[in-house]
């Protein structure tokens, strides 16, 4: 084990495997581990990994069942867009008081339920158990089977109260149960199976979800249903009528797409849009797939015209960025592996890494493409990343709204690749969007007046 | 599109049970923002990792600044044997690795279901000699952000502060309320302005919004010192702002070491900024000085030379408490109307206060609500509609759904830069806040109007 941790007094002894550096030991990382106590772990719970892959269904009511902050916190932050419904966009929220904690919450959720349909006639309700409601053990499962049948609706329990596990991967699970839940056709119902195709793991956070589907059309393939970006109840009951399951993020959708394929008989293929030659690799096994020549042709005339608009702006970019450095510290090992591609074809290199839910074939292949010498975290505290940042002298950073100020207060440029990224990063568009992003943060001007002070001049 | 009512107006009144676009979130997030005041704590949620990750998330994105805190990681297993064991652990670890001077522990309300007892478990934990572990409750079932941030502040003055027995300092305690860094900063350069010393806790200026230094600091500058928050149990007098934020830790210090609180309202518009600047030349005999009269003389010029620009205008307005019931009062100066001001904090103290004054002022038929929620007032709204909304960011879908403009005050604003910085309370708060509503409703008018009206002075 030839682990280089040298966090001096911010090494936990108990952290020590989480954190290795690339080379020619295959040292073998320790991931998906709890988080330790007393941690300032940058990751979060059941709850949260539930609420962000279910809550893009744009037409559903989502429910919180549990005291209100857990439905005033994810409150409209995933950043999906919608072509129609906005009900995603609204918080409802049993908001339980102690007497509920006390007698059971049970009644008021049943209450909240009858409201709603009273007010809003939603197609399906997702109601999410928190915390406290798995601690005091209101029966959510009944409540919504009761729920349905007396309204005639979907009413789908998400089993994610938040300390089952520190480990959002947990409620991906949660969420995928709920979406097969409500994707299993009713008795005597059946669903015609079609040329399209489903999209898992795509969010549709910045439009990317419309981007892709841009390119798939002019392929001369439509996309069925994402899952869960800009999806409606409806459409999502289509899902078992597709010939195709493209899986985006792996850690949210790959447990789906094997149910799927169990159930319907649909194959799935990975696939991974963040990034020119991603995109370009992704389309042609799309199009390889549905072994259609004419398809195949205007795969790679698409390609080929798109490269051209893409390789101009990257040379440009490139030219600019060429040996900065960069680090990653996102979610999923998915969104990492794409990063690390793309900042390579900008010329930077990748000497900082890590991801909350990674695993540990995930981080394997993390370390077959970065260079020597770089250090990967798994579950990383933000002494931790601060730590690196420094002592790796980064330029500029990927990450989500955690690490973003942390960056900025080192005097290091940031690209939001999450929740709060406002522009696709997808796609060729998305390529050239993020390769402008990286330039504008990395080499913006306002570091020269960080570097040059006067005052610090003046006192010599 | 955005819309989180119904088409139609109800026929049937507002919505009966549980939430829709809440006007308030839960407890812990005050208890840490109030913690980060401290200078060298880093604050401790005493509950789930998600719990945590939200609370330093939404405080993030509204002050722009990094929030550190850590967490007692709750698994299944804590949730069944307790969490004690997790909280010892995480005061060692926290102090072996992040070396704070000081943790704030807060429940939330896994822990406080399950029934950690806090106190017994902090006495039994390892704390290096010097260091200090201060606790509150925090039930997120109770209250709300508000009442967090004031269990808080205080478990700070029942923790910490102490009094010598002797004579009391000429000296004033500000407790500031639930408000932004830019607003504390503020409240201090008044009193100081008028001689009088001040030890200020909750503080998080200089650590909500900490310059750029090229290094991280996991402990900011800024924030009110253990010593400094000790020694105020030897000051003259507490000036508590806000009664929902700072009066139970007022009472909680007058109780303790024998220092008077001063209850006001936090200092937005001008008659509460006359009120506290009345209140420290009473309590310590000093003058008001010229800097300040020309402050005050300031901002009624402004308000005589803009008057007619907002002069009769309907206003909803919703937000926290303490922020709303002065900031009625100073719209009702500017001679609007404040025809909705709802707030998502229970209490009917809240009812009663914003009423009297709407009735003092002669206002009829405005709606005021404690415990309501945004669904409540975009119903209002939709059946009698308003020039201006006033309120976090999230009444902007109301205001582009209803076309009317929004100035952003309170918590959070997730969705503009450098409000924590810029002031609301004081005298120079009140200029801020006439120009942000009068600049509202004149790019309203401006966009509105057609060419042959399109005025060049206005």
């Amino acid at each position: 084990m030839e682990n280089e941790c040298s966090v001096p007094t911010a090494c936990i002894d108990e952290r020590q495997f989480s954190i290795v550096t690339t080379g020619k030991n295959k040292s073998r990382i320790h991931c998906a581990d709890d988080s330790l106590a007393g941690a300032v772990s940058q990751r979060a719970c059941v709850y949260s990994g539930a609420r962000v892959v279910l809550n893009p269904v744009t037409d559903a009511v989502h429910l919180v069942h549990g005291p209100i902050g857990c439905a005033a916190y994810t409150w409209d932050i995933r950043g999906s867009l919608s072509s129609g419904p906005e009900m995603f966009r609204q918080s409802f929220s049993t908001d339980l008081k102690e007497r509920d904690v006390v007698f059971g919450g049970e009644k008021k959720l049943v209450a909240c339920i009858d409201e709603v349909v009273g007010k809003y006639h939603p197609p399906a309700i997702f109601v999410y158990a928190t915390c406290v409601v798995g601690l005091i053990g209101d029966d959510i499962v009944a409540v919504c089977k009761e729920a349905s049948g007396r309204h005639g609706i979907d009413v789908i329990p998400v089993e994610s109260s938040g300390f089952l596990s520190g480990n959002k991967i947990v409620g991906y699970r949660a969420a995928g149960e709920a979406l097969l839940k409500l994707i299993r056709p009713k008795d005597g119902e059946t669903v015609e199976k079609t040329r399209k195709l489903n999209f898992l793991g795509e969010y549709n956070l910045g439009g990317e979800k419309w981007l892709v589907e841009r390119y798939l059309r002019e392929m001369g393939i439509e996309i069925n249903v994402a899952f869960t970006g800009d999806s409606t109840v409806a459409a999502l009951k289509r899902a078992p009528g597709a010939c195709l399951n493209l899986v985006q993020c792996s850690g949210s959708m790959h447990w789906v797409a094997m149910n799927l394929e169990k159930e319907y008989g649909t194959p799935y293929i990975d696939v991974n849009f963040f990034g020119a030659a991603n995109t370009a690799e992704s389309l042609r096994r799309i199009a390889r797939f549905y072994g259609d020549e004419e398809i195949v042709r205007r795969t790679e005339a698409l390609i080929e015209r798109e490269m051209e608009r893409v390789r101009p702006v990257v040379e440009k970019y490139r030219a600019r960025l060429a040996g900065k450095r960069a680090a990653i510290y996102v979610g999923g090992a998915f969104k990492a592996l794409a990063i690390i591609r793309q900042l390579q074809e900008l010329g930077m290199e990748v000497v900082f890494t890590g991801t909350q839910t990674g695993k540990q074939e995930d981080y394997e292949q993390i370390g077959a493409i970065v260079s020597e010498g770089t250090v990967v975290i798994d579950d990383a505290n933000p002494a931790e990343i601060e730590k690196f940042l420094l002592e790796k002298d980064v330029d500029m950073m990927a990450g989500g709204v955690k690490e973003r100020f942390l960056a900025h207060k080192l005097g290091i440029g940031f690209v939001d690749h999450n929740h709060d990224r406002k522009d696709g990063l997808a796609g060729f568009d998305g390529a050239i969007r993020f390769a402008r992003e990286v330039y504008a943060t990395t080499c913006s001007p306002v570091w020269e007046r960080v570097k040059k002070n006067p005052f610090e001049e003046a006192e010599g | 599109m955005l819309d989180c009512t119904p088409d139609k107006p109800l026929t049937e009144g507002a919505h009966t049970t549980g939430k829709i676009n809440p006007i308030k979130t839960c407890q812990p997030v005050g208890a840490m923002y109030a913690a980060l005041g401290i200078h060298g704590c880093l604050p401790h949620s005493h509950g789930s990792q998600g719990c945590c990750s939200y609370h330093r998330m939404a405080l993030s994105r509204h002050f722009h600044e990094p929030a550190m805190a850590s967490t007692s990681s709750f698994t299944e297993g804590a949730s069944v044997f307790g969490g004690a064991a997790n909280l010892k652990t995480s005061i060692k670890n926290v102090f072996a690795i992040y070396d704070p001077e000081i943790i704030a522990v807060h429940t939330t309300c896994l822990s406080e279901t399950i029934g950690d007892d806090i106190p017994t478990i902090i006495k039994q934990s390892e704390i290096p000699e010097g260091r200090y572990v201060i606790h509150a409750n925090t039930p997120s079932y109770h209250g709300s952000h508000v009442t967090g941030f004031s269990n808080m502040c205080k478990g700070i003055v029942s923790y910490l502060a102490e009094s010598d027995g002797g004579e009391k300092k000429e000296r004033a305690n500000i407790f500031p309320g639930f408000v932004n860094p830019g607003d504390m900063r503020e409240i201090r350069r008044i009193v100081t302005e008028m001689g009088v010393p001040s030890i200020m806790y909750p503080d998080t200026t200089g650590v909500m919004d900490s310059p750029m230094r090229k290094t991280y600091e996991m402990y900011p500058r800024g924030g009110a010192t253990i010593a400094e928050i000790k020694e105020s149990g030897n000051s003259k007098l507490t000036l508590s702002l806000g009664a929902w934020s700072s009066d139970e830790a007022a009472a909680t210090l007058q109780a303790k070491c024998g220092v008077p609180g001063v209850p006001l309202r936090i200092p937005i518009g001008v008659r509460a900024t006359d009120d506290l600047i009345m209140a420290v030349k009473e309590g310590f005999g000093v003058d008001v000085p010229e800097s300040l009269e020309v402050e005050r003389g300031q901002v009624i010029d402004t308000l005589i030379d803009t008057h007619f620009q907002y002069e009769g205008k309907t206003v909803a307005v919703f937000g926290d408490p303490d922020i709303l019931v002065p900031l009625t009062e100073f719209l009702i100066t500017m001679g609007m109307i404040p025809k909705y001001v709802v707030t998502g904090t229970p209490g009917n103290k809240f009812e009663k206060t914003v009423n009297g004054m709407l009735e003092e002022a002669g206002i009829e038929g405005s709606r005021v609500k404690a415990e309501g929620d945004l669904f409540d007032l975009h119903q209002w709204i939709k059946e009698e509609p308003v020039d201006l909304l006033i309120g976090n960011t999230h009444g902007k879908y109301i205001a582009r759904a209803e076309d009317i403009p929004l100035v952003r005050v309170g918590f959070p604003v997730f969705d503009r830069a450098v409000h924590p910085l810029m002031p609301i309370v004081g005298y120079r708060g009140c200029l801020r806040l006439i120009e942000m509503i009068s600049n509202a409703l004149l790019e309203r008018r401006d966009r509105d109007s057609l060419d042959e009206d399109y005025e060049l002075i206005l």
